[in-house]
C-alpha cells in the first residue's frame, strides 16, 4: 500500500518535470507572425478606438455618450436615462453575462484573445515596443546589455509613448463622465477637479503598469474573467488545440529517423508568439488567451515544410477524439444562454421605447392615516412626486379616477408646473364625505395630465383610507 | 533575468510528509513588490493617522485628522450649501413661502428634522397628536389660528390653554346636562334648551354663544369650536365631563387638564420656526 502511494507521487513528481509557471520574472517578447487570426485581433481592436473617438462626437447639441452623474442622466445618443430606468442596466449587464458565457462555451476565451482591452493594450503596448526597440531576439538582447546611451534613447522614447497612450486612456475614461473639450481644456490649464485628476492618475497608472509591465500577468494571476471563462469551456469547446496524434513524435523534418515522425518539426514558433508564453502542445492551460497566433504561426510552417496546415487549429476535444460536434441548436448550454440573452434584449428594447415623459409616484401618508376635519369631512394626504424627463417645462393636471365622491382640496390639482428634468416634490389633499366611503380602504386612481399638447398621461394607483368601521 | 519558476526544480526545505516535499519557490516578484508596497503604506498611514491604541487614547497621527473634525467640516459645507436659502427665508413672508414651491420644499425638507426633535414627541410624526393628550396638527381645527403668523406665534411664544373648574360653580344636574348638550351639538343635534343652559353657565363667553368658538379664540385662550366633532380632550362622556368638572390648566385642582405648549422662541432661531410653521401649515388644515 506505502509502495503503491510512493509510486504515484513519483508519477505525479514526474508528470510534473517540465512544469513551468508563469510569475513573469522574465519578460516575454513574443514574435509577430501575420495571418488570419492576426488579422482579426487588429480588427477588434479598431473597435476600441471607438471607446477613444465615441467621448468627441456631438450629438443634438450634447455630448454623444455622456454619463451626468450630477444631474444622474445618462445620454445615449436621443436617449436619456435616468436612475429610474436603472433596471435596464441589470438587463444589459446579464446581456453581457450572457454573451460572454454563451461565446465562452462555443469558442473559448474569445474575450480574452481578441477583445480584452488587457490584451489590446497589451498588444498595441508591444506593437511600439518592436518598432522602436526591434525583433524579440533584439529587444532581448537590449534588455541585457549594459546602459547605453541608445538605449536610454530607445528606452525613455518607448516609455513617453506608452505614458501618452496611457494619458489619452485616462483623460477618454474621464470624458465620458463631463463634456469631453471642456476636461481638456481645464487639464491643460491645470484646472480639473481634483476627482479628475485621480481618475487620470488611476487610469495612467493602471495602463502603463498593467500594459507596460505584468501584462500576461494579469491575465494569469489577477483577471477573475479568465477563472470564469476557463469554466464555461466543456467538451464541444473549439479551442487552439495541437493535433498530438498528427504532430508527435516531434523532430527535425530531415535527418536520422525522420519518417517516422509526426508532423510537428519542433521549430518552437508556436510557443514564441504566444503572448502569454504558454506552449500548446503541452494541452490547453490556464496561461492561453486562445488568441490564435500560434496557429498563424504553425500555419506558416506547415506551408514552408509543404505539410497541410492545421497541425495546430481551433477544434474541440471531442473532434480530436474523432467524434462530431453536435449542431449549436442542440446543445443545451448554448439554448439557455441565447434564450436569457433574448430575453434580455427583449426587456431592453421594451424599456428604452417605453421610457415614460413623466415619471410618476404617490405616496400616502402614512401619520396620519386620515384626518378628520372640523367639517365632518375626512382628509388624506399624498406627496407627489413628478419627474418630467421632456427637455421643456410642461403644464399638467390631477384628477381623481374610479372613487366617486372623492375630489381634490382646493385648486391643487390645477395648473402644475414641472420644470424640465427636476423633481420638486407636493402635497396633496383628497377629501371625502364619511357616507361617501365605502369601507375602511377604498382604492382610486390619480392621473396626471398634460394641459397642452403633446397628450402625456400618467397614472398611479393609491387608496383613500377612512376611520376604522366597528 | 530571473530565472523561470520551475515549482520541481526549486530545493526544498528538507520537509517531507509521505513522499510530499515542501519546496522552497520564491513567490513572483511583482508579489514581493505589492508586498513591501502594503507594508510601507501601512507604515505611512499609521505616521499620518490615528492608529497605535494605548492604554487611554491612540496615536494622534501628523495629519491631526479625526472623525469629529471630518464631522464637523462636513456639517460647515452643509451649512454654506444651506446659507443663501435661509438667508431667503428670513426675507420671505409666510404667504410667499407657502407661494414659491422651490422654497416651501425647502422649508418642509428642512423642518422635517426640526420637527422630529422638538415636536414629535408630543405631537407625534406627522403631526397627528395623541388623542386626549396632545392635539393634532394636521387638522383643521385651531384652538388658537391657523394662519401662519399665528403658528409662528404659537411656536415661538407657546401657549397655555385655560378653562376654569366647574364643579363647586354649577350643581351635578347642570354639569351633566352641559355635557349631554356639547356631546349633540358635536354631532349637529344640540336643542335650543341645551344652548341656553350653556350660555347662562357662561360658556358661551369663551366658547361663543353658538358654542362655535367664536371670535374668541383669537385673543388665546384656545377655547374650542365645541359644534364641529373634533375633541381635543377626548369625546366621550367620561371626558367631557371631567374637562366641564376640573378645567384646563387650573392650579390647585388635582384633576385638571394640563395643556402647556412651551416656547420654543429662545431654542429654534427665527428662520427654523419659519420654516416648521410652513411644515405645520402644510400638515393639512393651515388657513
Ligand atoms: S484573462 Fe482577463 S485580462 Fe487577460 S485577456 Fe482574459 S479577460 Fe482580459
Ligand atoms: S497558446 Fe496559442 S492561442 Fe493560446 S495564448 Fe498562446 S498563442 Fe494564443
Amino acid at each position: 500500500m506505502q509502495e503503491q502511494e510512493q509510486v504515484n507521487i513519483d508519477e505525479l513528481y514526474a508528470d510534473a518535470r517540465h512544469w513551468h509557471v508563469n510569475t513573469g520574472g522574465e519578460t516575454i517578447h513574443a514574435m509577430r507572425v501575420p495571418g488570419r487570426f492576426r488579422n482579426f485581433k487588429w480588427f477588434a481592436s479598431c473597435l476600441w478606438l471607438l471607446y477613444l473617438i465615441a467621448p468627441y462626437i456631438r450629438w443634438e447639441g450634447h455630448q454623444a455618450i455622456l454619463f451626468n452623474i450630477p444631474e444622474r442622466q445618462f445620454h445615449l445618443f436621443s436617449i436619456t436615462l435616468w436612475p429610474q430606468d436603472i433596471w435596464m442596466l441589470s438587463l444589459v449587464l446579464i446581456l453581457l453575462a450572457m454573451t460572454l458565457f454563451g461565446v465562452t462555451a462555443v469558442a473559448g476565451r474569445v474575450w480574452c484573445g481578441y477583445f480584452c482591452f488587457q490584451t489590446i493594450w497589451t498588444d498595441w503596448f508591444t506593437w511600439l515596443e518592436e518598432k522602436i526597440e526591434g525583433t524579440p531576439v533584439q529587444r532581448r538582447k537590449l534588455d541585457a546589455a549594459p546602459w547605453s546611451l541608445r538605449k536610454i534613447r530607445l528606452k525613455l522614447f518607448k516609455h513617453t509613448l506608452w505614458l501618452l497612450i496611457s494619458i489619452l486612456t485616462g483623460v477618454t475614461f474621464a470624458a465620458y463622465f463631463t463634456d469631453a473639450f471642456e476636461l481638456w481644456h481645464s487639464y491643460l490649464t491645470f484646472n480639473a477637479p481634483q476627482v479628475a485628476w485621480v481618475v487620470v492618475a488611476v487610469f495612467v497608472f493602471g495602463t502603463y503598469v498593467f500594459a507596460g509591465f505584468m501584462r500576461e500577468q494579469v491575465c494569469f494571476w489577477l483577471c477573475p474573467y479568465a477563472r470564469i471563462q476557463s469554466v464555461m469551456v466543456d467538451k464541444d469547446t473549439v479551442l487552439p488545440t495541437y493535433d498530438e496524434g498528427r504532430g508527435e513524435p516531434r523532430g527535425k523534418v530531415r535527418g536520422k529517423g525522420s519518417e517516422g515522425r509526426g508532423d510537428c518539426i519542433d521549430c518552437r514558433l508556436c510557443v514564441g508568439v504566444c503572448p502569454t508564453g504558454v506552449d500548446i502542445r503541452e494541452g490547453m492551460q490556464e496561461g492561453c488567451i486562445t488568441c490564435g497566433m500560434c496557429i498563424d504561426a504553425c500555419d506558416s510552417i506547415m506551408d514552408k515544410v509543404n505539410r497541410p496546415r492545421g497541425l495546430i487549429r481551433y477544434a474541440s476535444e471531442k473532434e480530436m477524439a474523432g467524434e462530431v460536434l453536435p449542431p449549436l441548436f442542440r446543445r443545451p448550454r448554448v439554448i439557455a444562454y441565447s434564450t436569457i440573452f433574448l430575453l434580455a434584449v427583449g426587456g431592453i428594447v421594451y424599456g428604452l421605447t417605453h421610457i415614460p415623459p413623466v415619471e410618476l409616484s404617490v405616496v400616502h401618508a402614512r401619520q396620519p392615516l386620515y384626518i378628520q376635519m372640523s367639517n365632518g369631512m375626512i382628509e388624506n394626504k399624498y406627496t407627489i412626486k413628478a419627474l418630467n424627463k421632456t427637455s421643456a417645462d410642461r403644464h399638467f393636471q390631477l384628477r381623481v379616477e374610479g372613487a366617486p365622491g372623492v375630489h381634490i382640496v382646493g385648486d391643487a390639482g390645477a395648473g402644475i408646473v414641472l420644470e424640465s428634468g427636476k423633481m420638486v416634490p407636493f402635497h396633496v389633499f383628497l377629501a371625502a364625505e364619511p357616507a361617501a366611503l365605502k369601507g375602511e380602504k377604498m382604492p382610486l386612481r390619480l392621473v396626471l395630465e398634460s394641459i397642452e399638447p403633446p397628450a402625456i398621461r400618467m397614472e398611479y394607483d393609491s387608496v383613500f383610507i377612512g376611520p376604522a368601521r366597528h | 533575468m530571473a530565472k523561470p519558476n520551475k515549482p520541481q526544480h526549486a530545493p526544498d526545505t528538507g520537509h517531507e510528509w509521505d513522499g510530499i516535499r515542501e519546496l522552497t519557490n520564491p513567490p513572483p516578484r511583482w508579489w514581493m513588490i505589492a508586498f513591501h508596497a502594503g507594508w510601507i503604506w501601512c507604515v505611512v498611514y499609521f505616521i499620518l493617522y490615528p492608529a497605535i491604541p494605548l492604554v487611554h487614547e491612540s496615536t494622534k497621527g501628523i495629519l491631526g485628522w479625526t472623525q469629529i473634525k471630518e464631522f464637523k467640516q462636513a456639517v460647515a459645507e452643509n451649512d454654506a450649501i444651506k446659507a443663501p436659502y435661509l438667508k431667503k427665508v428670513a426675507a420671505m413672508s409666510g404667504q410667499e413661502l407657502l407661494a414659491d414651491p422651490g422654497m416651501r420644499n425647502f422649508a418642509e425638507s428642512s423642518a422635517k428634522a426640526i420637527f422630529g426633535d422638538n415636536c414629535a414627541g408630543c405631537h407625534g410624526s406627522g403631526g397627528q397628536g395623541a388623542p386626549g393628550l396632545f392635539p393634532n396638527l394636521a387638522d383643521d381645527a385651531w384652538l388658537y389660528g391657523g394662519d401662519f403668523d399665528t403658528i409662528v406665534e404659537s411656536i415661538t411664544d407657546g401657549r397655555q390653554g385655560n378653562m376654569p373648574a366647574h364643579e363647586g360653580e354649577l350643581d351635578d344636574a347642570q354639569i351633566n346636562k352641559l355635557a349631554d348638550f356639547v356631546i349633540a351639538e358635536a354631532q349637529g343635534k344640540g336643542t335650543a334648551e341645551g344652548l341656553a343652559l350653556f350660555n347662562e353657565a357662561g360658556c358661551g363667553g369663551c366658547h361663543g354663544e353658538d358654542a362655535k368658538g367664536g371670535a374668541i379664540n383669537e385673543l388665546g385662550s384656545g377655547a374650542a369650536n365645541l359644534t364641529d366633532g373634533i375633541w381635543r380632550f377626548g369625546g366621550s362622556r367620561d371626558e367631557v365631563l371631567r374637562t366641564i368638572r376640573y378645567g384646563v390648566n387650573q392650579e390647585d385642582v388635582p384633576n385638571t387638564r394640563v395643556a402647556i405648549m412651551p416656547a420654543f422662541g429662545g431654542k429654534l432661531s427665527p428662520e427654523e420656526i419659519k420654516m416648521l410653521a410652513v411644515k405645520v401649515h402644510e400638515l393639512g388644515g393651515g388657513k
